[in-house]
C-alpha cells in the first residue's frame, strides 16, 4: 500500500474515532510493531536508491500526521472523559454539612476576658488569691476591723471562728499583693475571682459570684486618673459612645469613695428597661485606696496613692447581654452559650 | 426611714419638690433608695349639691357634687351618711387608690357616675374594720376649701425616704436630726435643734438614786429621775410619725423613748424606778448569768456582754433590750431614764450571739455621738413634761470618761487638689466646708478643720476632706485623666497562665466552658472520691446542699449533663478549671472536662460518637501542649464511681495527676467520659520551644501483627518493641485490633505498622530487617506472642 493510500484510510478511520479504546487500537494498527507505518516504512529496502529519499519522506509525513491527529483526538476524548466523571460526581451542596465547633466560653469568663484585655493593654497583670481566706486578709487590713458594721453588709461564710473564711470580696488579692511589693514597688493588678455571702440564689442574688477588682498604687494619683480609667475600661466593654458619671458613696477601703454610673448604652439616655428609665446604671464600686489601708499594707500613703475600682461580674454580664436571672450562668444551657465563642470578633468598635 | 414631714421640725424645706430633692441628697452621697409617699393625683374636695335616691337601686345615691370646676360633677354613692351640703373627699376619673384601684367614668346600674366618694380606709389611711365601713365616708369640716387636695388639708400628706442601710455613712443619717444637717449641707441652710427644756423639782434625783460602772465598756452613762407620769395615749403627730418610721405606738411614754431616740439616734431605756430601786451597778455579765428580757424570754449572758443591774440583779442587757423585771407598765408612776454610750463592738457582739437586732442594739453597734446623748435624755425630760404630765427631778447621776478630744484636720488646698485631681479655689473650699457646718481656721495657705462629732465616719485625714468637699462640689466636675505611670504590658501572671493556657486549649478541642458552684452536698462531696481527701464541712450551711466544700468537680459537671439532658441536649462537651480545697483548707485547682454523645456531627452521614479514646487523645494533646511528651502515662484502675473495666489514673513523671474514663452506669445510665486533671500538676516550666529539622533520608515501614494473650496490655508489648528498635525505630502505631475467627479464644491479635528512619542517612533493608526480627523475636520471647500469618 502506498502512503497516500494508507493516509486517506487512516485519516478518514481516525474521523470515526469514539472512544480511546478505538484510538488506541488504531495506533496499534498503524504504529504498532507489525502497524501499517510500521510495515511501510520497513519496505524502504526494497525501494530503489534514488527514491528511498523522497519514500521516506512520504512514510515520515504520514507518521507525523497521524501522531498530531492522534495527540489532538485523544486529548478531545479525555477532556470529554473527565468531563463525564466530573458531572457524574455532582453532589447536593445543599445537604447539612459536618459539624464541628470550637467550645464557647463561660459568659461571665467571657466578660471576665474582656476586661482583662483592656487592663492588660494598660499594664494591669491579671492575678489570682486563694478563695478560702484568712478574715485578716478579707477585713482587718481593708480598714474593718471585726465587730464594725460595714461587716453587715457581707454576710460571710466562716469556716473557723472569725478567723477562716470564703473571701467575700476579691479585695485580699489587693492586700496580698500589695504586701509582696513591700510598700517599694507600684502595683497595678486586677483580680477576677469567685466571691461568697450567704445569699439566699434567686435571679438576682447568688450565693457564689464573681468580682472584678483593679488596683493601681503609685504616685500621684488622683481620682480623675480613676474616671479616666474606668471611662477606658467601659467604653470597650459598652462602646465607645457611653459615658461615666461618678456619685459620691462610702467604702471602708477607700476614702473619697464612688459609684460608677454608665450612660445607657442601650438607649442612649433616653430611658429603658435596662436602665429602668433612668438613662443611667450603676457599674462599679471604687475610689482612692484609704490612707490606713496604703499603710497596714506597707505602702507609706505620704508617698504612695493609688485608687481601687470593683465590677460585679454578674451584673456587668446581665446588663451587657440582657440577661435577667443570674442563674443562667451557673446552670450552663449549651443551647444558650453556643454564640459566645465569638472572640475578638464580639466588639463595640 | 426618714419622714420628711419630721424633718421639717428642724430646717425649712417647705419651698423643696421632695423628689428633686431626693436626687439632690442622692448626687451628694446618701443613697434615697425610694422616694415613698401616700399622694394620690385627681383626689379633690367635694361638697355635696344634691342628693337623691338612684332610681334602679334601693340603697344607692345619686349625687351631683361640686369640685371647683365649671360643671359639677355626677356621682353614685352607696354610703349611707352621704347627704346635702356634705363637704367630701372625692376621687375623680384617673385617680389610682391603694390597691391599684383605678377610678374610671361609667355608668352604675344605667347611670353614668364620674368618681367616687371616699371613705379614709379606701385611701389606705385607715384600717377597714366593720366600725369604719359602717361610719361611710369621711365628712369634712364646712369650711373646707373646694377643690383643693384633701391629704394636703387634713395634714395627713407625707413623704419617706427609704435609705440605703449599708453604708457606713448611716451613723449620722439614719435618724432625722442627722439627717437634716445632710439637708442643711446641700441646701446651705441651717438646722433648729428641737426644745430641750423643762421645769425641774426642787427634790434631786441624787436623793433617790445613786450609780455605779464597773466596766471600762461604757464610758458614759446618763440617769435622770421623773415622778408622777400618766400613761394614756400619745399625741397625734408622735403617734403619726412612728407609724411612719414603722413603729407601732404604745402609750405616751414608751412612745417618747422610741420617739426622741429617732430624732437623735440616741436609743433610751426607761426604767420603773419604783421595781428597779435606788441603785444602778453597771458591770461585765457573768458567764451563765441568766436575765428575762421584755418580750419575756429567758436569755443567757457570757462574760463578753454588759449588764445593768441593780446591784444585785441583772435588769437591762446594756444596749441591747431591758429586763422583765423593771419594764414600765400601766401601773408605773416614776421613771429612771437611761441614757448611755456602750461600747459598739461589744453590743453588736452581744446582739449576734443573743440573736436580738433590737432597734436599740442596731444604733449602739454604729456607734453613738456623746453630745446628743445629753441632748437625748433632756429632749425626753421635756417630752414627758408635756405629754405624760411628768414631774422632773433636778440634777443628773452620770458616769463620765468619755473620749471628747476633737478631731482636726490641717490641710493645704493643693493636697485636696491633688487627690481629686481638680483644681478647687481656696473660695469654693471655703463655701464648702461652711455648708457642711465644719468649723474651720485658714491660717498661712493652711486649713484647720474641726470634724463636728455628729460625723462619726470621718477620720482626721485629708482623703475624709477631700471626699466631703469633693462630694459637695460636685464630682461632675471631675475630669478624666489617665495615671502618669510608667508603661509596661499586663500579664497572666501565675496559675492564672496556665489556667488560662489550658481554658484555651480545651476551647479549641470544642469543649464549652461551665461553672457551677464550690459549695455542693455532703452527698456529691462524697461522690468520686477518687483522693479521699478530708472535706471542709461548713460549721453553719445554709442548706444542706451547700455544706461541703467540694474536693473534686466531677459530680457538678456531671449535674450540668443532666441539666442539659433534661433539655433534650444531646452532645455535651463541657470542662471547668476550679479551685478545691480539703479539711486543711490545702489549695488545689482542678481542670474537669466531661463529654456525652456525639463529637463531630453529620446527622445524614454517621456521626463520630465520643468513646474513651477520644478522651485519651484529647487528655494526650493536653498534655503534649504543656510539654511533657515522653512523660506520662495512663494506668488501668478501679476507681469509685467509675467504670472499672474503662478507668484510668494518669501518671505524670509516675506520680498520678488524675483520673480518665467512663462514669460508672450505675452512677449515670448513659455513655458519659469525665477526666480531672490537677493544675498544678500541670504547672512546670516549659521548656522553650526550638526547631527541629525533618529527616531528609527516606523511611521503611515494616508490619507485623501479633496474636498474644487477651489480658495483654498493648502498652506492654509496644515497650518491648521500643526497647528492642533501638535508635532506628521512629515510630509505633497499632493499626488493627482483632479478636474472633482464625484467632484462638482468649487471644487476640495487634497488628503494628513500625516505621524505620535515620536523621542522616538512607537505611538499607538488611539493617532494618536485622532490627525487625529482633522485634519479633523479643516480643515473641517476652510475651509469650506469636506473629500472626498474613
Amino acid at each position: 500500500m502506498k502512503a497516500e493510500e494508507i493516509k486517506n484510510t487512516m485519516l478518514e478511520e481516525l474521523d470515526h474515532v469514539t472512544d480511546l479504546k478505538n484510538l488506541n487500537d488504531l495506533r496499534v494498527k498503524y504504529l504498532g510493531k507489525k502497524g501499517l507505518i510500521t510495515e511501510l516504512n520497513s519496505e524502504i529496502k526494497n525501494v530503489p536508491n534514488e527514491e528511498k529519499k523522497a519514500f521516506g519522506q512520504s512514510v515520515n509525513a504520514v507518521r507525523t500526521l497521524f501522531q498530531s491527529r492522534y495527540d489532538e483526538i485523544r486529548s478531545h476524548l479525555e477532556e470529554e472523559e473527565l468531563n463525564k466523571r466530573l458531572e457524574s460526581e455532582a453532589i447536593d451542596i445543599s445537604l447539612p454539612s459536618t459539624r464541628v465547633s470550637q467550645g464557647a466560653p463561660n459568659i461571665l469568663e467571657k466578660l471576665i476576658e474582656e476586661v482583662e484585655e483592656v487592663c492588660m493593654s494598660m499594664g494591669y497583670d491579671v492575678v489570682d488569691g486563694p478563695e478560702v481566706e484568712e478574715d485578716k486578709y478579707n477585713f482587718e487590713m481593708l480598714n474593718i476591723p471585726k465587730g464594725h458594721p460595714a461587716r453587715d453588709a457581707q454576710d460571710t461564710f466562716y469556716l473557723e471562728g472569725e478567723e477562716i473564711l470564703l473571701r467575700s470580696q476579691t479585695s485580699p488579692v489587693q492586700v496580698r499583693t500589695m504586701l509582696k511589693g513591700k510598700g517599694e514597688v507600684p502595683v497595678r493588678v486586677i483580680c477576677p475571682g469567685k466571691t461568697y455571702r450567704r445569699d439566699d440564689d434567686d435571679a438576682t442574688h447568688s450565693h457564689q459570684f464573681m468580682q472584678i477588682e483593679g488596683l493601681l498604687v503609685d504616685k500621684n494619683i488622683s481620682l480623675s486618673d480613676l474616671k479616666g480609667t474606668i471611662d477606658v475600661i467601659v467604653k470597650k466593654l459598652f462602646g465607645n459612645d457611653v459615658e461615666t458619671r461618678f456619685r459620691p458613696s462610702y467604702y471602708q477601703f477607700t476614702e473619697p469613695s464612688v459609684e460608677v454610673d454608665i450612660s445607657c448604652f442601650n438607649c442612649k439616655g433616653k430611658g429603658c428597661h435596662i436602665c429602668k428609665n433612668t438613662g443611667w446604671i450603676t457599674i462599679a464600686g471604687a475610689g482612692v485606696v484609704h490612707p490606713n489601708v496604703l499603710r497596714m499594707s506597707g505602702y507609706d500613703p505620704e508617698v504612695w496613692s493609688g485608687f481601687a475600682f470593683g465590677f460585679g461580674a454578674e451584673r456587668m454580664a446581665m446588663l451587657k447581654y440582657d440577661i435577667n436571672d443570674l442563674r443562667v450562668f451557673y446552670n450552663t444551657d449549651l443551647r444558650e452559650v453556643k454564640n459566645f465563642d465569638r472572640g475578638e470578633l464580639d466588639c463595640n468598635d | 426611714m426618714i419622714s420628711l414631714e419630721w424633718v421639717k421640725d428642724y430646717i425649712d424645706i417647705s419651698d423643696q419638690d421632695l423628689e428633686e430633692l431626693a436626687i439632690k441628697i442622692t448626687e451628694a452621697g446618701i443613697n434615697v433608695e425610694k422616694v415613698i409617699t401616700n399622694h394620690i393625683d385627681h383626689l379633690v374636695i367635694g361638697k355635696v349639691i344634691s342628693c337623691i335616691d338612684h332610681p334602679n337601686s334601693d340603697h344607692l345615691h345619686l349625687c351631683q357634687v361640686d369640685v371647683g370646676r365649671d360643671e359639677l360633677q355626677q356621682i353614685v354613692c352607696g354610703a349611707p351618711n352621704v347627704r346635702d351640703g356634705l363637704k367630701v373627699i372625692v376621687a375623680l376619673p384617673g385617680a389610682v387608690l391603694p390597691g391599684d384601684f383605678q377610678i374610671k367614668a361609667s355608668k352604675i346600674r344605667g347611670i353614668e357616675s364620674n368618681g367616687m366618694i371616699c371613705a379614709l380606709y379606701e385611701l389606705g389611711l385607715e384600717e377597714k374594720t366593720d366600725e369604719a365601713y359602717a361610719r361611710g365616708i369621711e365628712e369634712l369640716p364646712s369650711d373646707a376649701p373646694i377643690g383643693r387636695d384633701p391629704l394636703v388639708y387634713m395634714g395627713l400628706e407625707s413623704t419617706l425616704y427609704e435609705l440605703d442601710i449599708h453604708k457606713h455613712r448611716n451613723n449620722d443619717c439614719y435618724y432625722h436630726i442627722g439627717f437634716a444637717y445632710e439637708i442643711a449641707a446641700i441646701l446651705n441652710r441651717k438646722v433648729t435643734l428641737p426644745d430641750c427644756s423643762y421645769h425641774e423639782e426642787s427634790d434631786s434625783i441624787k436623793n433617790h438614786f445613786s450609780l455605779d460602772v464597773e466596766t471600762d465598756k461604757c464610758p458614759y452613762y446618763l440617769a435622770k429621775m421623773v415622778t408622777d407620769v400618766k400613761l394614756g395615749e400619745s399625741p397625734e403627730f408622735i403617734q403619726r410619725r412612728l407609724l411612719a418610721a414603722g413603729m407601732r405606738p404604745i402609750n405616751n411614754v414608751v412612745d417618747i423613748s422610741n420617739y426622741v431616740m429617732l430624732e437623735f439616734g440616741q436609743p433610751l431605756h426607761f426604767f420603773d424606778k419604783d421595781t428597779l430601786g435606788d441603785h444602778i451597778l453597771v458591770r461585765d455579765a457573768k458567764d451563765r448569768e441568766e436575765v428575762v428580757t421584755l418580750d419575756g424570754k429567758r436569755r443567757i449572758l457570757r462574760s463578753s456582754d454588759i449588764v445593768i443591774t441593780d446591784g444585785l440583779k441583772p435588769v437591762c442587757i446594756a444596749g441591747v433590750m431591758g429586763g422583765e423585771n423593771t419594764e414600765v407598765t400601766d401601773t408605773t408612776k416614776n421613771i429612771l431614764i437611761e441614757a448611755a454610750i456602750f461600747d459598739a463592738v461589744s453590743i453588736r457582739y452581744t446582739a449576734a450571739h443573743l440573736d436580738l437586732r433590737s432597734e436599740a442594739s442596731i444604733r449602739y453597734g454604729k456607734g453613738l455621738n456623746y453630745e446628743y446623748t445629753l441632748m437625748a435624755i433632756n429632749r425626753a425630760c421635756h417630752l414627758l413634761e408635756k405629754y405624760a404630765g411628768a414631774k422632773v427631778l433636778s440634777g443628773m447621776v452620770s458616769h463620765d470618761v468619755v473620749d471628747k478630744s476633737e478631731k482636726i484636720v490641717e490641710f493645704r488646698p493643693e493636697q485636696v487638689d491633688k487627690m481629686l485631681g481638680i483644681r478647687i479655689t481656696e473660695e469654693d473650699m471655703k463655701f464648702e466646708l461652711e455648708r457642711l457646718d465644719f468649723p474651720y481656721t485658714l491660717k498661712d495657705g493652711k486649713f484647720r478643720v474641726v470634724i463636728p462629732k455628729r460625723r462619726l465616719d470621718i477620720d482626721p485625714n485629708v482623703n475624709d476632706i477631700a471626699e466631703e468637699i469633693g462630694r459637695l462640689y460636685g464630682y461632675q466636675k471631675l475630669v478624666s485623666t489617665l495615671p502618669s505611670v510608667g508603661i509596661r504590658r499586663g500579664e497572666y501572671v501565675g496559675d492564672v497562665k496556665y489556667r488560662k493556657a489550658l481554658s484555651c486549649r480545651l476551647r479549641s478541642l470544642g469543649f464549652n466552658e461551665v461553672k457551677t458552684y464550690t459549695l455542693v452536698s455532703s452527698d456529691m462531696s462524697q461522690s468520686f472520691d477518687y483522693e479521699k481527701k478530708k472535706k471542709c464541712v461548713l460549721p453553719n450551711p445554709m442548706s444542706v446542699d451547700k455544706s461541703v466544700i467540694r474536693t473534686t468537680l466531677i459530680p457538678s459537671l456531671l449535674n450540668v449533663y443532666q441539666y442539659n439532658k433534661a433539655r433534650k441536649v444531646d452532645d455535651v462537651l463541657i470542662y471547668e478549671i476550679a479551685k478545691t480545697y480539703d479539711k486543711g483548707y490545702q489549695e488545689e485547682s482542678k481542670a474537669c472536662f466531661l463529654m456525652k454523645g456525639k463529637y463531630v456531627v453529620n446527622p445524614w452521614k454517621g456521626s463520630m460518637p465520643v468513646d474513651f479514646y477520644l478522651m485519651k487523645g484529647f487528655v494526650e494533646d493536653i498534655l503534649c501542649y504543656f510539654g511533657f511528651q515522653n512523660r506520662y502515662s495512663f494506668v488501668k484502675s478501679t476507681l469509685p464511681d467509675m467504670h472499672p473495666g474503662k478507668s484510668c489514673q494518669i501518671l505524670l513523671d509516675r506520680r498520678p495527676i488524675g483520673i480518665l474514663g467512663q462514669v460508672h452506669p450505675k452512677v449515670c445510665k448513659d455513655e458519659v467520659y469525665v477526666c480531672e486533671i490537677s493544675l498544678q500538676a500541670l504547672m512546670q516550666k516549659v521548656k522553650p520551644l526550638k526547631y527541629k529539622e525533618a529527616s531528609k533520608y527516606p523511611t521503611i515501614t515494616k508490619d507485623v501483627a501479633f496474636v498474644v494473650p487477651k489480658e495483654l496490655t498493648s502498652q506492654e508489648i509496644e515497650a518491648t518493641i521500643k526497647k528492642a528498635g533501638g535508635r532506628l525505630l521512629h515510630s509505633i502505631e497499632v493499626f488493627d485490633v482483632y479478636e474472633g475467627e482464625h484467632v484462638a479464644s482468649g487471644m487476640k491479635s495487634l497488628a503494628y505498622n513500625l516505621l524505620f528512619m535515620a536523621q542522616d542517612r538512607t537505611l538499607t533493608d538488611d539493617e532494618v530487617m536485622k532490627v525487625f526480627n529482633q522485634i519479633i523475636e523479643k516480643v515473641c520471647s517476652t510475651h509469650q506472642a506469636q506473629v500472626r500469618d498474613k
